[in-house]
C-alpha cells in the first residue's frame, strides 16, 4: 500500500499525478444520489441550461440552482422585525449577551458599566467609526490593534475585552460575521476573554447564504484573508461532552445592537 | 519512518489503559484479531459502556431539537448530498480552480500524493520557517498520516490546542472518535493527566479543567512560529478553506503564529459559497446538535495588504493518499461526500458497544469501516465490514445521505469475490442443494431442530465462539409448514387453501 519514495519531490509532478488520478477515476460517471426530492436533480445547469453534462451523461453536475438550501434551512425571518427577533431569540439561546441600546450614547454607557462592573484595566479596539465612539467613554486603558504601532500579540493578550465592529449578524443560526479587513484583523475577536461586539440593527441579515451573497458583492473578486462567523461564546464539550464556556476563545460574547 | 504508514493505533482495550504511541504495534497482531479482541474486552465493560451512552445522552436531545427548526431536514439533506455529488464529479475542474484562486490570493498549494509526500512537504516548510514551536488545531488528516510523530522525530515540538485532543496528546492515545477524541475519558482521570502533566490541584470540574487547559495553551498560541491546521472545505469559487471548530483553537492557530498550513483531503471541495451555505448548519446539526458550530472561518491566504495581523505565509496541502481510488469506484464515490460529522458513529449500536480504539482506524464507526479498506487494503480490513448489524442507523443520521450501510454490503461482497472462503461456499452449495429438494429441505430442518438443544448444552467448537455473545433459541415443536396445514385444518369446511399451502412448502423453515 505504501507508495515508492522519491528523494525529490517535484511539487509540478505530484500535482499532475494527482489530477490523473481523479480523471482516470471520473471516466466512469456514478449516478445522483438518491434524493427524495426528483426536481432538485433536473434543475436546468445553472451556467449552462438544459444540458447534461457531456463527460457522465447524468443531469449536469451544478444542479443547486442559487441559494437552494432557503426553503428548508431554518428560519431567518422575512421582515426586519422578524430577523431581529430570531436573531436575538438565538443569540440569547447561544448565551451571548444582546443590550439592545436606543443610540451610541447609550451603547458607550453600556461599555463602560460592564467595564466598570468587571473591573477590565485594559481593553484593545479597532479603528471603526461606532467602536471609537464607544471607546472614548471607557476611563481603562485602551489600545489600538490596528494603530500606527501595529498589532502586538503580547499586549493583546494581556487584555480583559476586545470590542470590534462586524460586518453583519444573521438570524437564522444567531453568527456576527467579522473579517480581517474591517473588523481589526484576526487576533481581537479571538484571543481577549471577554469579546464585544457593536452593530447597528440594519446589519441583520435573514441567512447564511444571504450573508455569503452579500459579503462577495461588497467585496468583489478582494475577500478579506479571513471571514469569520463568531455563533456565542467559545465552548467545548470534550469533558465527558459537558458544556463550558470559554475552551480557547471568549468566555463572554456581548453583542451590542444600535437603532 | 516507514513504518507509520500503516497502523492509527492498535488499540488499548479498557479505559484508563495507556495506549501505546500510534505505531510501535503494527506488526505482530492483524488487525481482524485485534478487533475481535477488543471487541470482546468492551463489550464485557459495562461501565464504559454505560458511560459513553451517557455522554451521548446530550447528544441525542440536543440533535432533535436542533433538526425541528429546519423547514424540512430531509430535503435540506437532499441539497446538501447534491452539493457534495456534484462536487465531489468534478473534482479534477475544482481543484484547479481552488488552486488557481488561492494562489491568486498569496497562498501556495503543495500536492500530496500519498502520507510521505505530505509528511516531507511539512516538514521542509516547518523547516523553511526555522520554527522553534508548533501549534496544531485539531486535523483528522494529520493522524491520518502520522505527522506528529515526524515531526517529534525531526526534535519539533507540536502542541494540540484543542482540548480532546490535548488531552488525547499527554495520554498518548489517539482520538477515540474523530469529533469527540476524548469522549470515554472521564473528568478524575482528565485531573489526574493535569495534575501529573501541568502540575495543577485536583478538581472534578469540567470547567474548572477546561480553564487549566486554556490557561496553560495561552502563551503557546503567541509563542508559536507555525500554525497547523485541516479545513473542512475548500471553496473553490473563490479559493478559500473554511474550518469549523466549537473552541476558537484554531481561530487562534491562523491568527497569530506567521505561517500557517492546512492539510486538506481532495474531496474537502465544495464549488462555491452557496453550497457552503448549506453545508455549514448541517455540519452543526448531524454533529453536535447546534444551530451553527461557535467557529466557522474562512481563510483565504495570509494577510493583506491594510490587515493589521495574521501570518505572512499560508500553505494548503492537498492530500490524496488513496482517496482518488475511493474515487475510481463508482459505486462507492458518495463515502467522499462525508463531511466528517460523527453522526454515524453516535447512533451506530456497534460503535457504542465496541468503542472507538477497537476500530484500529483513523476514521472510526460506520464511515471509517467503508472507507478504511480502501485507505488500507481490504484483505486486512475487511472484517470492518462485518462490524454491523446492518441496521442503517448511520445512513438516516448521514447528513449527506451517504448510503453507509450498503456500502459495508459492497465491501463484503467485493472481498468474497477477491478471497472468495472455501468454507463459505461450501455451506452455501449445501444450502443451495437442501434447499431445492423439499424431501432434503425438510429432513435437513428436523435434524437441526433435534440438535439445537444438544448444542446449546455441548458448546462444540464453531458453535461455541458463536454462542459466546448470543443465545440460540429454543427450537419450535413443529415447522411453520406443519402449523399453517393445522391451522388451514381447524378453519375447516372453508376452502381447501391448496394454491397457499403449496406455495409455503417452498418457504417453509
Ligand atoms: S458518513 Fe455521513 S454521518 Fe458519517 S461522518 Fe460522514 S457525513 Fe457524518
Amino acid at each position: 500500500m505504501s507508495s515508492p519514495t522519491p528523494s525529490k519531490l517535484s511539487a509540478a509532478s505530484s500535482r499532475e499525478t494527482i489530477l490523473a488520478r481523479i480523471r482516470e477515476a471520473l471516466r466512469v460517471p456514478a449516478p445522483p444520489p438518491h434524493v427524495i426530492d426528483r426536481t432538485l436533480v433536473d434543475v436546468p445547469h445553472r451556467s449552462d441550461p438544459s444540458t447534461a453534462d457531456p463527460r457522465s451523461g447524468f443531469p449536469a453536475l451544478q444542479v443547486l440552482p442559487a441559494d437552494a438550501g432557503r426553503p428548508w434551512l431554518p428560519d431567518g425571518g422575512d421582515t426586519p422585525e422578524e430577523r431581529l427577533a430570531i436573531l436575538t431569540d438565538n443569540l440569547e439561546k447561544l448565551r451571548a449577551e444582546v443590550h439592545r441600546c436606543r443610540d451610541v450614547a447609550h451603547a458607550a454607557e453600556t461599555i463602560a458599566d460592564l467595564a466598570r462592573a468587571a473591573s477590565w484595566q485594559r481593553v484593545a479596539w479597532h479603528h471603526d467609526a461606532l467602536v471609537a465612539d464607544v471607546v472614548r467613554a471607557l476611563s481603562c486603558e485602551t489600545c489600538q490593534v490596528d494603530g500606527p504601532s501595529g498589532s502586538d500579540k503580547e499586549l493583546l493578550e494581556s487584555c480583559q475585552a476586545g470590542i470590534t465592529s462586524c460586518e453583519l449578524l444573521v438570524a437564522q443560526t444567531g453568527s456576527i460575521l467579522v473579517d480581517s479587513r474591517r473588523s481589526g484583523g484576526r487576533g481581537l475577536s479571538i484571543l481577549p476573554h471577554v469579546h464585544l461586539v457593536v452593530a447597528r440593527v440594519d446589519q441583520v441579515v435573514g441567512t447564511l447564504g444571504d450573508a455569503l451573497a452579500l459579503t462577495k458583492q461588497r467585496h468583489g473578486g478582494q475577500l478579506p484573508s479571513m471571514l469569520s462567523f463568531i455563533t456565542g461564546p467559545s465552548r467545548t464539550g470534550d469533558i465527558e461532552r459537558i458544556l463550558v464556556l470559554g475552551a480557547h476563545g471568549p468566555k463572554e460574547l456581548h453583542v451590542i445592537l444600535v437603532g | 519512518m516507514t513504518t507509520l504508514q500503516h497502523n492509527a493505533a492498535s488499540g488499548s482495550k479498557e479505559s484508563g489503559k495507556k495506549l501505546p504511541s500510534a505505531d510501535s504495534q503494527a506488526g505482530p497482531v492483524p488487525p481482524k484479531r485485534q478487533f475481535l479482541q477488543d471487541a470482546a474486552a468492551h463489550v464485557a465493560d459495562i461501565g464504559h459502556r454505560s458511560f459513553v451512552r451517557s455522554a451521548l445522552g446530550g447528544y441525542y436531545k440536543s440533535r432533535d431539537a436542533q433538526k425541528a427548526r429546519y423547514r424540512d431536514w430531509e430535503h435540506a439533506r437532499d441539497a446538501a448530498s447534491l452539493a457534495k455529488w456534484s462536487a465531489v464529479n468534478r473534482l479534477d475542474e475544482l481543484l484547479e480552480q481552488f488552486a488557481a484562486n488561492f494562489e491568486g490570493r498569496g497562498g501556495k498549494v503543495h500536492w500530496a500524493a500519498n502520507a510521505h509526500d505530505a509528511r516531507e512537504i511539512i516538514l521542509e516548510l516547518v523547516r523553511q520557517a526555522g520554527a522553534r514551536a508548533i501549534i496544531k488545531s485539531k486535523c483528522m488528516t494529520s493522524e491520518e498520516i502520522h505527522l506528529n510523530a515526524a515531526l517529534e522525530e525531526e526534535g519539533y515540538g507540536v502542541v494540540e490546542s484543542d482540548l480532546g485532543e490535548f488531552i488525547q496528546q499527554l495520554r498518548g492515545e489517539p482520538p477515540y472518535h474523530f469529533v469527540f477524541p476524548c469522549m470515554h475519558v472521564r473528568r478524575e482521570e482528565i485531573s489526574r493527566l493535569f495534575e501529573d502533566n501541568l502540575g495543577t490541584a485536583p478538581t472534578d470540574s469540567p470547567e474548572e479543567l477546561t480553564m487549566i487547559a486554556r490557561r496553560h495553551m495561552r502563551r503557546l498560541y503567541v509563542e508559536a512560529d507555525v500554525g497547523i491546521t485541516g479545513a473542512n472545505f475548500l471553496v473553490a469559487e473563490t479559493g478559500q478553506i473554511s474550518i469549523t471548530e466549537n473552541e476558537g483553537n484554531a481561530r487562534l492557530t491562523a491568527a497569530l503564529p506567521r505561517m500557517h498550513i492546512a492539510l486538506v483531503g481532495i474531496e474537502k471541495v465544495v464549488a462555491n459559497l452557496d453550497d457552503l451555505s448549506i453545508l455549514l448548519p448541517m455540519l452543526a446539526t448531524a454533529g453536535a446538535g447546534q444551530p451553527m458550530t461557535c467557529y466557522n472561518t474562512l481563510y483565504g491566504g495570509p494577510r493583506q495588504e491594510g490587515e493589521c495581523d495574521g501570518p505572512h505565509e499560508m500553505h494548503v496541502v492537498l492530500l490524496d493518499n488513496h482517496r482518488s481510488a475511493i474515487l475510481a469506484d463508482p459505486e462507492q464515490r458518495d463515502s467522499l461526500h462525508c463531511i466528517r460529522c460523527g453522526a454515524c458513529l453516535n447512533v451506530c449500536p456497534i460503535f457504542k458497544n465496541v468503542g472507538g480504539f477497537t476500530y484500529g482506524t483513523t476514521y472510526q464507526g460506520p464511515i471509517g469501516s467503508v472507507i478504511t479498506p480502501h485507505l488500507r487494503g481490504l484483505a486486512d480490513w475487511n472484517h470492518l465490514s462485518g462490524a454491523s448489524s446492518l441496521c442503517g442507523a448511520c445512513s438516516d443520521a448521514c447528513p449527506v445521505r451517504i448510503d453507509i450501510h450498503h456500502h459495508l454490503l459492497h465491501n463484503r461482497r467485493n472481498a468474497a469475490r477477491t478471497s472468495p472462503s472455501r468454507l463459505e461456499r461450501l455451506g452455501h452449495r449445501l444450502f443451495v442443494t437442501a434447499a431445492t429438494r423439499p424431501w432434503l429441505f425438510r429432513t435437513a430442518g428436523w435434524m437441526a431442530r433435534q440438535s439445537m438443544g444438544l448444542a446449546r448444552r455441548l458448546k462444540p467448537p464453531l458453535v461455541r465462539e458463536w454462542l459466546a455473545s448470543r443465545d440460540l433459541p429454543t427450537a419450535p415443536r413443529e415447522t411453520f409448514r406443519a402449523a399453517w396445514q393445522r391451522r388451514s385444518r381447524a378453519a375447516g369446511a372453508r376452502r381447501p387453501e391448496k394454491g397457499v399451502s403449496s406455495a409455503s412448502s417452498r418457504e417453509s423453515t
